[in-house]
């Protein structure tokens, strides 16, 4: 019901969620790739932009009918439209999001918190990055724990995302003073500490602006 | 930065129609960005690579009869897409398997594992050898590993000419597995590239400095040091791969290969250097490439490749090849 916290995530607010990051990453994409150049190869900003722009037009084109339908067809589009670790990456992220909530046209906080859970859990079998590693898991990881422990308290969707959101921007700025252990700018040793990292920092916005979405529906 | 350009979003759209008009032999598929062999061999293992572009001619420039049969473009820097791979060995693949020769960067290793996935699924039997040559990444526990670089040059045409030979998947993939694991190199930047779509360099490297045990995509090396001479910038290339593995008592095959922004009257300086030196330490070098080959956009430096070989290798070195760049006993 639009107007009031129901506590649920429709397919209207994924896809409200993806065009916000697509907003975000649009916006960002300079500061991206300035950071990316710091510690790895100038190109963050212009490959999550490319894919977020892909993912907006899909969508547009194609809206799906149910929220696994819409988790997979824009973790495809990532797939084939970022290239490099990211694309594969935050593509795994969705296409786990996908098979954890199958075709149900809303979630609750419950339902997202495991969906998330599982999306994560991809991107660190995949990634095989640890907490710590200086990488996306960095943000990624404390907000689906955060979303898990605001689910067990039974809190509210929007403020349960605004928690996860919060978790997100205390781990990305947590990967400055890290060592980077895994991707491009692990071969840097000791000199990709103090800078933040860029796939912390779009997946910091991801999280954001899920949190975004969902709050301005209810006004 | 001046740079040929009609849209910084499409220079590698752009690229692959050169590719096409000059190359009628090579199949482009625009839409999926790969390069292919128009008419692959019925029976042959399909040999299939695929990276980043800027780093011409790696890997379309090896694309033809004795070396690839597809190679996938992907973004400047950035690794190609599952989606490309699985279309490229469903070009190319007739029944005897596909070898995926991947470059050891977290980008194309994880698309690559995707796509082995798809085209596995596909009914297409696909084995897999990582390049990861780079001797300047010191802590491979802590790090993603060392780079693949020139030795993917040696893979690429010795697993090539073995397939063409008529060599099985097993068999393929085993030659080129030696040849990854005996090969070494290291690089040296006497400046940044500049990505076409961000117009700037990508590092800031003063004029008196260079960047040593630089990587392919842009990244800082191991070390800044100061600029020295070329006989001492070879020294430290030439010990730093000697260092790491044995290259005495067996032919070895050397590639001085430009990363782009180099004038070959240089490269050939360098490699002069470089050759009297693996002489000094007793390195009996076979055969030898000097020329850009595995590059970094307009990066001047280069990077020294060697490769252990044997006789077997030497033999499909020596094969025929005729690709857009490398070609002789045709």
């Amino acid at each position: 019901m639009a107007g009031s916290d129901d506590g649920r995530l429709t397919v209207d607010d994924l896809v409200a969620w993806m065009f916000r990051f697509d907003e975000r990453i649009a916006a960002e994409a300079d500061r991206l790739t300035a950071l990316d150049s710091a510690i790895g190869d100038a190109d963050h900003g212009t490959n999550i932009a490319r894919g977020t722009g892909a993912v907006r037009k899909r969508l547009a084109d194609a809206p799906p009918d149910d929220a696994g339908a819409l988790l997979k067809s824009s973790g495809m589009a990532l797939v084939s439209t970022v290239g490099g670790a990211s694309g594969s990456l935050y593509g795994t992220l969705f296409l786990e999001m996908a098979k954890s909530v199958g075709p149900t046209p809303e979630l609750d906080t419950a339902g997202l918190a495991d969906a998330f859970r599982a999306g994560v859990a991809g991107v660190v079998a995949r990634g095989r990055a640890e907490p710590g590693d200086k990488t996306m898991v960095d943000a990624l990881q404390p907000a689906a724990e955060a979303l898990s422990a605001a689910a067990e308290g039974g809190r509210p969707i929007v403020e349960s995302l605004r928690e996860a959101a919060a978790a997100a921007a205390l781990g990305r700025d947590a990967t400055i003073p890290l060592v980077a252990r895994k991707g491009r700018a692990s071969y840097l040793g000791e000199r990709s500490a103090d800078h933040l990292d860029p796939g912390a920092t779009s997946a910091a916005i991801l999280v954001q602006a899920l949190a975004d979405a969902r709050s301005e529906r209810i006004g | 930065m001046k740079k040929f350009i009609d849209a910084p979003s499409e220079v590698l759209a752009d690229a692959l129609k050169g590719v096409a008009a000059a190359h009628p032999e090579l199949a482009v598929d625009f839409a999926d960005r790969v390069v292919a062999r128009a008419n692959p061999k019925p029976g042959k293992v399909a040999l299939i690579s695929g990276g980043g572009s800027g780093h011409e001619p790696l890997h379309s420039g090896f694309v033809g009869p004795g070396m690839l049969d597809a190679a996938c473009a992907g973004e400047v820097f950035t690794s190609p897409t599952p989606d490309q791979m699985l279309a490229a060995a469903q070009a190319v693949s007739t029944g005897a398997g596909a070898l995926f020769i991947v470059k050891n960067y977290t980008g194309d290793v994880l698309n690559f594992e995707m796509a082995a996935e798809l085209a596995e699924a596909e009914g297409i039997a696909v084995k897999t050898v990582l390049v990861a040559d780079d001797v300047a990444v010191e802590d491979s526990t802590w790090t993603a590993g060392r780079r693949g670089v020139g030795t993917t040059v040696f893979v690429e045409k010795i697993a090539g000419a073995a397939a063409e030979e008529g060599a099985d998947l097993d068999a393929v993939h085993a030659v080129a597995t030696r040849v990854s694991e005996n090969g070494r190199s290291m690089g040296v930047a006497l400046t940044s590239a500049t990505l076409p779509s961000v117009g700037k360099p990508s590092f800031d490297l003063p004029e008196d400095e260079i960047e040593m045990g630089v990587g392919i995509h842009g990244e800082p090396g191991r070390t800044r040091a100061p600029l020295t001479s070329a006989s001492e910038i070879a020294e430290t290339l030439v010990s730093a791969i000697l260092a790491d593995h044995d290259f005495t008592g067996a032919p070895v095959i050397a590639m001085l290969s430009g990363l782009g922004g180099t004038p070959l009257i240089e490269l050939y300086l360098m490699y002069g250097a470089v050759a009297s030196l693996l002489e000094q330490r007793g390195v009996t070098v076979a055969r030898v490439l000097v020329g850009d080959y595995i590059t970094s956009l307009d990066m001047a430096g280069c990077s020294l490749t060697l490769l252990r070989a044997d006789d077997e290798m030497l033999r499909l070195w020596d094969a025929p090849v005729s690709t857009a760049a490398l070609r002789w006993g045709v």
